[in-house]
């Protein structure tokens, strides 16, 4: 089947021409974190480091409480994320398993929260959440992880999955005086590990990355989130850019690390969001 | 007055009856939701039609008087520039992520290595992948200088130059997404039926017809999936503009997101009123994404 010819190698050759612009900014983000003002600072900046400069990354933590920002970001994601599974997890059950009155309309109210973007009602969540006194000091946490504690997509997805349970076993379950409880959490939950992973994947991911909603509510620098503190990062030190991008490279660390091993989880979530 | 209702089960707390108990497992989505997308929802509503102290306490009923506002020329030209930004930010990813799905469908060796490799800035965040190209950016140090800079060619002010800013800022938001596209549309050409495929090779089709006649159009689904999301998704772009470049130069890049959060937030304005009537533009135009998503979809499911 496999054989050399001309097309085979255009295509290589096209592939890898559209692979520099990929991959340029990737790279550039890793080795730049240790190169040195000289390849850095000066015009035109190298591509290459003459030397590997590891001095920048010991330099950031003292340009910025980079591991506080750390903290922060796994206390608010981390949060998020179990909140958003749990949260999920109850509320797919009622709506694969129990029979209930306006069932369809309050999962249709759930299916709506989908369609409201969330910078369009970002005001008066902030009017709330600040007015409540959630801004400042340790409350902070609660601020930035409180408007998150549900999700519609969670749901949807986990519904999806528990459907696919046959009927009988709900039946089944129950006539054996399992109740509903024990089945959720010693059945189903167990049988849908790879469905709440990808749940727990995709919420992790976008709560990590969350950038509006932090900007705007945090007011004591000891609780910037990581995305926030980098951007600070940058303007605070434009004329350093090995220390930025020493900075990028850390807190790129635990999403690459999510994207690379959580491969199969993400294509998971992203074919039922397709098929939404 | 012995008598059980029939949907009471033996091992669930006897307490709650089957609706009950659902209502119960519900009931934390559905405060969060009430809490924090209804009741804002209506209160958005709310504050575009009031004005608002300094301080953005809402004041007096005003009626329609900041949708007027918006029919002045520089409301116009937030759209103006929403529209340029969502068009040249999902159009080119969409179109490159396509290009090489299909080209990673030649059967050469080290795809999957090529595939993952493509796949790769969907580790980035918006901030983290803004700050890098806000380094390459620069006009002083940066690369992208650098590079014109050996071919020869002047130094270019990227995020400085009203007329290159908003290309400069649209061109770091493909790159963003790139992976996400080649992600969904890998999942795509995946699902597509073996057989079809070969059956199409037996009859001598290869290369750009097999392309043209059978992957892209079973790609469909997919492509329009993405089309829809990325639109959603660049409507609502906030992080690249705030580290790129504040808007700037000269309004350039400020799209409706943006501009809501310079009214409502930047340089200690409260300008809560107009920015809340332009959240509710900003949710009219997504609803209508939605719909033409959901009209579309549903066309194609009659037409199966």
């Amino acid at each position: 089947m496999k054989k050399f010819s001309l097309g085979r190698v255009a295509v290589y050759v096209v592939l890898g021409l559209a692979a520099i612009p990929v991959l340029f900014p990737i790279y550039y983000g890793f080795v730049g974190a240790v190169m040195g003002p000289g390849d850095l600072a000066t015009y035109p900046p190298a591509l290459v480091p003459h030397e590997l400069y590891w001095q920048n990354i010991s330099d950031v933590f003292r340009s910025v409480p980079l591991g506080r920002f750390y903290v922060n970001s796994a206390v608010q994601a981390g949060v998020i994320t179990l909140a958003q599974i749990v949260t999920s997890i109850l509320a797919a059950y009622a709506f694969a398993f129990l029979r209930l009155p306006a069932k369809a309309v309050t999962f249709g109210l759930f299916l709506a929260t989908l369609m409201v973007p969330w910078e369009a009602i970002i005001i008066p969540n902030y009017l709330a959440v600040s007015g409540w006194g959630l801004a400042r000091g340790g409350l902070t946490y609660l601020g930035l992880v409180l408007p998150f504690l549900a999700s519609a997509f969670g749901t949807f997805l986990l519904r999806q999955a528990f459907l696919q349970f046959p009927t009988e076993l709900r039946d089944a379950a129950v006539i054996d005086g399992c109740g509903h409880w024990r089945l959720l959490w010693r059945v189903i939950v167990p049988l849908s590990k790879p469905s709440i992973a990808a749940v727990g994947v995709y919420v992790f991911l976008s709560a990590w990355n969350q950038y509006f909603w932090p900007l705007i509510l945090i007011r004591d620098s000891e609780y910037q989130t990581l995305q926030i503190g980098i951007s600070q990062l940058n303007d605070a030190e434009v004329a350093q850019p090995g220390l930025v991008l020493a900075g990028v490279a850390l807190s790129l660390l635990p999403t690459l690390a999510v994207v690379l091993f959580g491969q199969r989880y993400i294509v998971r979530g992203l074919t039922a969001g397709a098929l939404r | 007055m012995t008598s059980t209702p029939p949907t009471v089960r033996r091992g669930t707390p006897a307490r709650f009856t089957e609706s009950g108990l659902g209502w119960l497992l519900l009931l934390p989505s559905v405060v969060v939701f009430a809490l924090f997308v209804f009741w804002p929802l209506g209160r958005t509503l709310y504050l575009s039609v009031h004005g608002n102290d300094l301080f953005g306490a809402p004041s007096v009923f005003v009626g329609a008087e900041h949708y007027r506002e918006m029919l002045s020329a520089g409301f116009g030209k937030v759209l103006a520039t929403t529209g340029l930004f969502t068009l040249f930010s999902v159009v080119p990813a969409v179109l490159g992520a396509l290009f090489v799905v299909l080209l990673l469908e030649a059967r050469i060796r080290g795809v999957r290595v090529l595939r993952t490799a493509f796949a790769l800035p969907f580790a980035f965040s918006v901030a983290t992948a803004s700050v890098v190209f806000a380094v390459i950016y620069n006009p002083a140090i940066g690369v992208a200088n650098g590079v014109l800079g050996s071919l020869g060619i002047d130094r270019v002010n990227w995020l400085t130059d009203p007329s290159i800013a908003l290309p400069a800022v649209c061109a770091a938001t493909v790159w963003m997404n790139f992976g996400y596209n080649v992600l969904v549309l890998s999942a795509g050409v995946a699902a597509i039926s073996p057989e079809v495929v070969e059956a199409a090779r037996l009859d001598g089709a290869s290369g750009w017809r097999l392309a043209s006649r059978i992957t892209v159009p079973l790609l469909s689904p997919q492509l329009f999936f993405l089309v829809v999301v990325s639109t959603i998704h660049a409507l609502q772009s906030f992080g690249q503009i705030h580290i790129l470049t504040k808007g700037g130069p000269d309004q350039a890049t400020t799209t409706l997101v943006y501009s809501i959060y310079e009214k409502a937030f930047a340089f200690g304005s409260s300008d809560f009123g107009s920015a809340s009537a332009q959240a509710v533009v900003l949710l009219v135009v997504m609803l209508g994404c939605t719909a033409v998503q959901f009209g579309v979809l549903e066309r194609r499911v009659h037409y199966r």
